[in-house]
């Protein structure tokens, strides 16, 4: 259904016929399969999956640009608000969740949030995988620095690990790292402010995320999340290892999420990485792009830990 | 019909351009946070064979990169506007950008120095007083030509996300910045202080599905400004209304045409510039493939609408993928709000003559490059069959794009960024009269 390291061609013939209401027609025995069968359907499931990995995809050193990423999540809701409407999103929703394995998830979660893990699966609430995830790198290492903001509940919160809690919404908004953007504000602002609006953010967050967990509202958060299991990372790969063989594992700690820059060559399965590199230069980071920025990234951990 | 003038070379991908109020200076900022001045040589400016010549009249360093230790980012020196304001001395100011910092910058002359001082040496080593034997008037004698820029003011820390606009004041005391939630008003002495006046950041950020991408004050009315949205609208606002410009006075958006519905509508109805005509009752935004003249008595739809590249409607998957279609191309209106002029990929620019109802596409090539060669219109085949001289849509080369460009505010004189060159064309006749 989901064929691993098929590169999806969108042809450019006509602009997808859009009318909210349309059913694509079934065509082949499973449910999902005619509904996918359709080349509308494909399209959008494609442009849906490319919308999905430019929200992660940003470079990681200077902050992404916000009118670009508010686009693509408005692009990405109006898919699944139409998904939702043919009736093929629950179909989905059902398939993956029949599917899913707890340990299937995309590289890139595990290298954010693996020392976050006990306190995600413990039922924080999960935030948006997408630009969020960006910013979790570099608010961990703020709440690091400031010892006494709640750092846990910041980092934990921002951690969409499990499947079951990735309602990784990222309709709920990919910018629904509520803690993160209301930390940034007001760099003159003393840190107690930051803090009380940390906390607040983060209560906000956790209620939303709640609402969005119910199980029997079919939002589109919810099963949304579930979009990370479509490919999932193997398991040990030889593809996969060959691509971070040359990262030094030491990384794997607060570096690592400080940095995030690890984040961008392992954010997907290398399938999807390559099918992106050979879509031209103009586009996204290339894995090179990231190594060779590497350097960059240790000077500036030395001025940040050394001094 | 425009002709080439000349070139000038960057370091580094150009990111604004802009004449000063008398057309005399063109200033560029690019990526690399340097702003480079260039001034007309207008000594033959009286006789027609007048060729509008522009050199280097200053460069210096306006933004360094810095780093956020807070955040953990970088923030980038590119310089994403300059302004300048209207000339009150001898010296020039403009504003200029970053991210982050926005700084004015003076631009001063110096072409004599003194000599003949009584108790120094020429080379500046004091004379031993007891040498004296007479008394004479230093004066200043002529030397070559020293441009100096100096920082005179750096508004920093008031903005928290990305600076894409910043328009001065017909009162020439304040001007607006804007990022891509608020809008701070300054008053150009004070830098430790910034009025918002518009926010539209949600209170929940989750609820975040619209950006300002531009703003401009009204160039007569000192209490009027305009932003546009990343969801095809602009808001007018009127500060004499309220302090905090949340609620606007009027907003202008066109209906959405339901046969050109695709997932990509809001994207390509995303605003990326606004630009006021110059007498002021106008205002002309550029999304995606077209340009529309918007009358400010009417807020229901544009009166006149431009389409840059049709052609590329059919192909906004391909270049949704490639990102392009997040280009954020530049507008500008000449010196009568006659003609107006935007850019387009494969380093084409285009012109639509408002009142003839014409329009061109030129091209800013190397190829095309001698001194006052005239620019062949060029034409785009959108599909079928592709006549002589005609390029196909799949040839164009997408990463050769025209964003900046800008119209001398009086004569016939263009300059037009490619990625790393400046082009100047002017046309035929120069003078607008």
């Amino acid at each position: 259904m989901f064929p691993k390291g098929t590169k999806r061609k969108f042809s450019d013939s006509g602009e997808e016929p859009v009318s909210s209401g349309d059913q694509s027609p079934p065509a082949a025995s499973s449910a999902v399969a005619r509904t996918l069968s359709s080349s509308y359907s494909l399209q959008r499931q494609s442009l849906l999956d490319m919308s999905l990995i430019k929200l992660q995809l940003c470079h990681m050193l200077v902050e992404p640009n916000l009118c670009r990423s508010v686009l693509i999540a408005n692009t990405v809701r109006q898919i699944q608000e139409e998904m939702t409407q043919d009736g093929t999103w629950q179909i989905m929703t059902q398939a993956l969740a029949a599917a899913q394995c707890p340990a299937d998830r995309l590289v890139a979660t595990e290298v954010l949030c693996r020392q976050t893990d006990a306190a995600a699966q413990a039922g924080q609430s999960p935030k948006p995988f997408s630009v969020v995830g960006l910013e979790e790198g570099y608010h961990s290492e703020e709440v690091v620095m400031e010892g006494d903001v709640e750092t846990e509940v910041t980092m934990s919160t921002l951690s969409p690990v499990s499947p079951q809690l990735s309602s990784a919404s990222y309709l709920a908004g990919p910018f629904g790292m509520g803690p993160c953007w209301e930390e940034e504000e007001e760099d003159g602002e003393c840190e107690e402010d930051e803090e009380e609006d940390s906390e607040e953010c983060v209560s906000e967050g956790e209620e939303g995320d709640r609402d969005h967990l119910s199980e029997d509202s079919r939002t589109g958060e919810q099963v949304f999340g579930t979009f990370e299991i479509k490919h999932p990372a193997p398991p040990p790969d030889p593809a996969l290892e060959e691509l971070f063989s040359d990262v030094d594992p030491s990384y794997y700690d607060l570096d690592t999420v400080l940095t995030g820059m690890q984040a961008a060559p392992k954010m997907g399965p290398y399938d999807l990485l390559e099918s992106l590199s050979s879509h031209g230069p103009t586009t996204l980071s290339s894995s090179s792009s990231c190594r060779s920025d590497l350097n960059e990234l240790d000077h500036i951990m030395e001025i940040i830990v050394g001094s | 019909m425009f002709l080439f003038v000349d070139i000038f070379f960057a370091a580094d991908i150009i990111s604004t351009v802009e004449f000063n109020h008398t057309g005399e200076l063109l200033a560029t900022g690019d990526k690399g946070g340097r702003v480079v001045i260039f001034q007309q040589e207008i000594e033959n400016k009286n006789q027609p064979q007048f060729r509008s010549e522009y050199n280097v009249y200053s460069t210096f360093q306006s933004h360094e990169p810095e780093f956020d230790y807070l955040k953990s980012l970088e923030i980038e020196e590119k310089i994403n506007k300059i302004r300048w304001l209207p000339q009150k001395n001898a010296a020039q100011f403009l504003l200029s950008t970053n991210d982050k910092t926005i700084k004015l910058w003076k631009i001063s002359e110096r072409d004599k120095r003194p000599e003949g001082y009584n108790l120094k040496e020429d080379d500046g080593r004091f004379k031993d007083p007891n040498n004296i034997t007479s008394l004479r008037v230093p004066v200043l004698i002529p030397m070559d030509l020293m441009v100096e820029a100096s920082p005179r003011r750096v508004f920093a820390n008031a903005h928290t996300y990305h600076i894409n606009s910043i328009s001065v004041n017909s009162d020439n005391e304040t001007y607006l910045s804007a990022d891509d939630l608020r809008i701070n008003l300054w008053h150009l002495e004070i830098t430790d202080r910034s009025f918002n006046i518009v926010d539209i950041k949600p209170a929940n950020m989750e609820e975040l599905t619209e950006v300002i991408t531009a703003a401009e004050f009204h160039p007569h009315q000192c209490n009027t400004f305009v932003y546009s949205s990343s969801k095809g609208t602009i808001r007018l606002c009127d500060m004499r209304v309220s302090a905090l410009c949340d609620k606007h006075s009027k907003l202008f958006e066109e209906p959405e045409d339901p046969s050109n519905r695709s997932f990509f509508s809001e994207i390509i109805s995303s605003i990326s510039d606004v630009k006021f005509s110059h007498n002021g009752r106008y205002m002309m935004t550029r999304d995606y493939l077209s340009v529309k003249i918007w009358d400010l008595n009417m807020e229901s739809r544009p009166v006149e609408t431009y389409q840059v590249h049709e052609y590329l409607r059919s192909k906004l998957c391909s270049l949704y993928e490639n990102d392009c279609i997040f280009d954020k191309f530049e507008c500008c209106w000449n010196g009568n709000d006659s003609v107006v002029m935007t850019g387009s990929y494969n380093n084409f620019f285009r012109m639509f003559d408002r009142g003839q109802r014409r329009d061109v596409t030129l091209e800013a090539s190397r190829e095309n490059s001698k001194p006052m060669q005239v620019l062949k219109p060029r034409k785009v085949c959108a599909g079928g069959k592709r006549k002589k001289d005609e390029i196909s849509v799949d040839s164009l080369d997408f990463n050769k794009k025209i964003l900046h460009t800008a119209w001398h505010p009086q004569d016939n004189i263009i300059a037009v960024a490619t990625t790393n060159n400046l082009y100047i064309f002017q046309d035929k006749c120069v003078f607008t009269d």
